[in-house]
């Protein structure tokens, strides 16, 4: 029998405000337990909230990002349960008027471009964060009230790899909105999936089963092609599958039951009292939108239209925001385009790899690199000595002042290289005469001399051409 | 008299409300919720058609503060105010249920 998998996401992202979504209370990570909290936070019987207004901004943002249609008459709502980590024992959310809805996304899955359904986007509050130990747990309520927006697909993921090339569209989508760093290593951004298969052609979803512990991409892709075939055995030899939630095994690779859901969650949803409604203006959202950052998908078909750069170029470039700021500042400075492209993705990654850093927070600039680039392209520099010169502008030094401070200057001149081709003949005879019987290998014997001579400064294209104009006089 | 509530519902609402009960309290709130629920039947008497939800009765709009981070520095007298305490936390009984942070 053959079946159809049905998918759908749900990705939780922690905006990055300064402050929470209703209390002043700052947003930072690592600060000591609790430091960053207050009575609002704590639920302290008396407080009102007062939503965020960067909150809402950010959330019109996303719905821009992802095509979707903003909500004019926003309001919140409250969800009761009872779980120390929620000091109010409800969270405010948006259960009948999501800031976004009916969005999509193109995502590529193996050289075919599909658009994926986004049914809703709303903004709501995060909790604290349980450590569990033997006899105690632990409450920090640090996290309590950090802005989250969660994106919530249409069921119309089809395969564990059209997921994972939803979640990095969406990912790539939200960090190039500059609203949320989305990674998922530091839990700003997670991902809940759900995924059902029915026989093809069945007008009726089959029984879903929920998957959680799925910490980066690959894992949301392999536990949905575990699980894919997991329901596939059980319907197979004649079983049913349960609402369930799994986890997924990280060693093992496999999915294991959690528990079993028994009744739909009892949430007794209602609008939050203590918030007025919002009145969105379209004055408002037009303001968000010229305020928008050029999405990746435009940044690529630039650079492959305009620059020249290649597919895969375009694609490891437009990785983040700030990688393709770079290039395009670095272009903007003269720099050449594929030049860049290639710094980019090899030392400069290697680098960032190296240093376990972000773009951001290296001493690496656009004009540094602009300015190596252009002493390659000049002749200044060779590509060898670029990298010592490479070296000193990810210590943010100027690579002009540095390449005259070490005397690097590439030998080019063919004044000053001319009288130092003549000695090194003069000096091999032999090797003349072996290249006038044809021996070619001569000539790189002889470029060598003449690098040694000049210390590795002279520049070898121009060594290559006046050497053979010498030997052929 | 028709009920409007049952028993097995009002003991769903309180352990939702993480409430226990026994059987004269249960007995007594059925018939109060049962009450109210009536109460509030009289409302959908009004002919509300073609009229829009509302979902606050409030007459303030876009009441937003802006994103600007203010810490009270109030920790220690929160920390204070909870039944215990250490190194920062606020220390609970175990919880059992190993159940995810929900979002």
């Amino acid at each position: 029998m053959n079946f159809e998998t049905t998918i759908g996401l749900e990705v939780h992202v922690e905006l990055k405000t300064n402050s929470k979504i209703f209390s002043p209370s700052p947003v930072e990570f690592g600060d000591d337990p609790n430091s960053n909290t207050n009575v609002i936070d704590w639920g302290y019987p008396g407080v009102l909230p007062t939503t965020n207004k960067g909150v809402v901004k950010y959330g019109i943002m996303a719905a821009l990002a992802l095509h979707a249609e903003v909500e004019k008459h926003p309001h919140f709502d409250r969800k009761n349960y009872f779980y120390p980590d929620n000091p109010k024992a409800y969270q405010i959310t948006q259960s009948d008027t999501p800031i976004g809805h009916d969005g999509w996304i193109e995502v590529d899955v193996d050289g075919t471009k599909k658009k994926i359904g986004i049914a809703e986007m709303h903004i709501e509050e995060d909790a604290g964060k349980n450590t569990h130990e033997r006899d105690y747990s632990y409450v920090d309520l640090n996290r309590q009230g950090t802005p989250l927006i969660e994106i919530v697909s249409k069921p119309e993921i089809a395969s564990p790899d059209e997921a994972y090339a939803y979640l990095e569209a969406l990912r790539q989508r939200i960090q190039f909105t500059g609203i949320s760093d989305v990674k998922m290593e530091e839990g700003s951004m997670r991902v809940d999936v759900n995924i059902s298969i029915r026989p093809a052609g069945s007008d009726k979803f089959g029984t879903k089963t929920e998957l959680k512990n799925l910490n980066s991409f690959n894992y949301v892709r392999k536990g949905l092609a575990f699980e894919e075939q997991r329901q596939q055995r059980v319907l197979m030899s004649g079983g049913e599958i349960q609402q369930e939630t799994r986890r997924f095994d990280e060693n093992s690779g496999q999915t294991i039951l959690m528990r079993v859901k028994e009744g739909s969650d009892d949430y007794r949803y209602f609008p939050e009292p203590d918030l007025p409604t919002l009145d969105i203006s379209d004055d408002w959202i037009n303001e968000i939108q010229v305020e928008m950052p050029e999405m990746p998908g435009k940044r690529r078909e630039r650079y492959i239209n305009d620059l020249g750069l290649t597919d895969y170029d375009a694609m490891v470039i437009t990785q983040t925001k700030e990688m393709s700021d770079f290039f395009d500042a670095t272009v903007k400075l003269g720099a050449d385009a594929k030049m860049t492209a290639n710094y980019l993705q090899g030392d400069v990654n290697a680098y960032l790899n190296e240093q376990h850093a972000d773009l951001q927070d290296t001493d690496l600039t656009p004009e540094n690199l602009a300015g190596m680039i252009n002493l390659i392209n000049d002749g200044t520099i060779s590509s060898k000595m670029a990298k010592k010169v490479f070296k000193a502008i990810t210590q943010g030094k100027e690579p002009k002042a540095f390449v005259e401070e070490k005397g690097l200057v590439q030998l080019s001149d063919p004044a000053k290289l001319q009288p130092i081709i003549d000695e090194v003949l003069a000096n091999n005879q032999q090797s003349i005469e072996d290249f006038n019987n044809g021996k070619d290998r001569a000539v790189g014997f002889l470029v060598g001399q003449i690098m040694k001579q000049t210390h590795g400064k002279a520049n070898p294209q121009v060594v290559n051409k006046l050497l053979i104009a010498s030997l052929k006089k | 008299m028709t009920s409007r509530i049952d028993q097995d519902q009002v003991q769903h609402v309180a352990s939702l409300a993480k409430l226990s009960l026994d059987d004269n309290q249960l007995k007594y709130f059925t018939t109060q919720l049962d009450d109210i629920i009536g109460l509030f039947e009289t409302l959908s008497e009004v002919d509300t058609d073609g009229i829009k939800p509302t979902s606050s009765v409030s007459d303030q709009i876009n009441v937003m503060r802006e994103d600007v981070a203010d810490n009270w520095g109030q920790r220690d007298a929160l920390l204070a105010n909870a039944p215990e305490a250490e190194d920062g936390y606020i220390k609970v009984p175990v919880i059992i249920d190993e159940s995810e942070d929900e979002d």
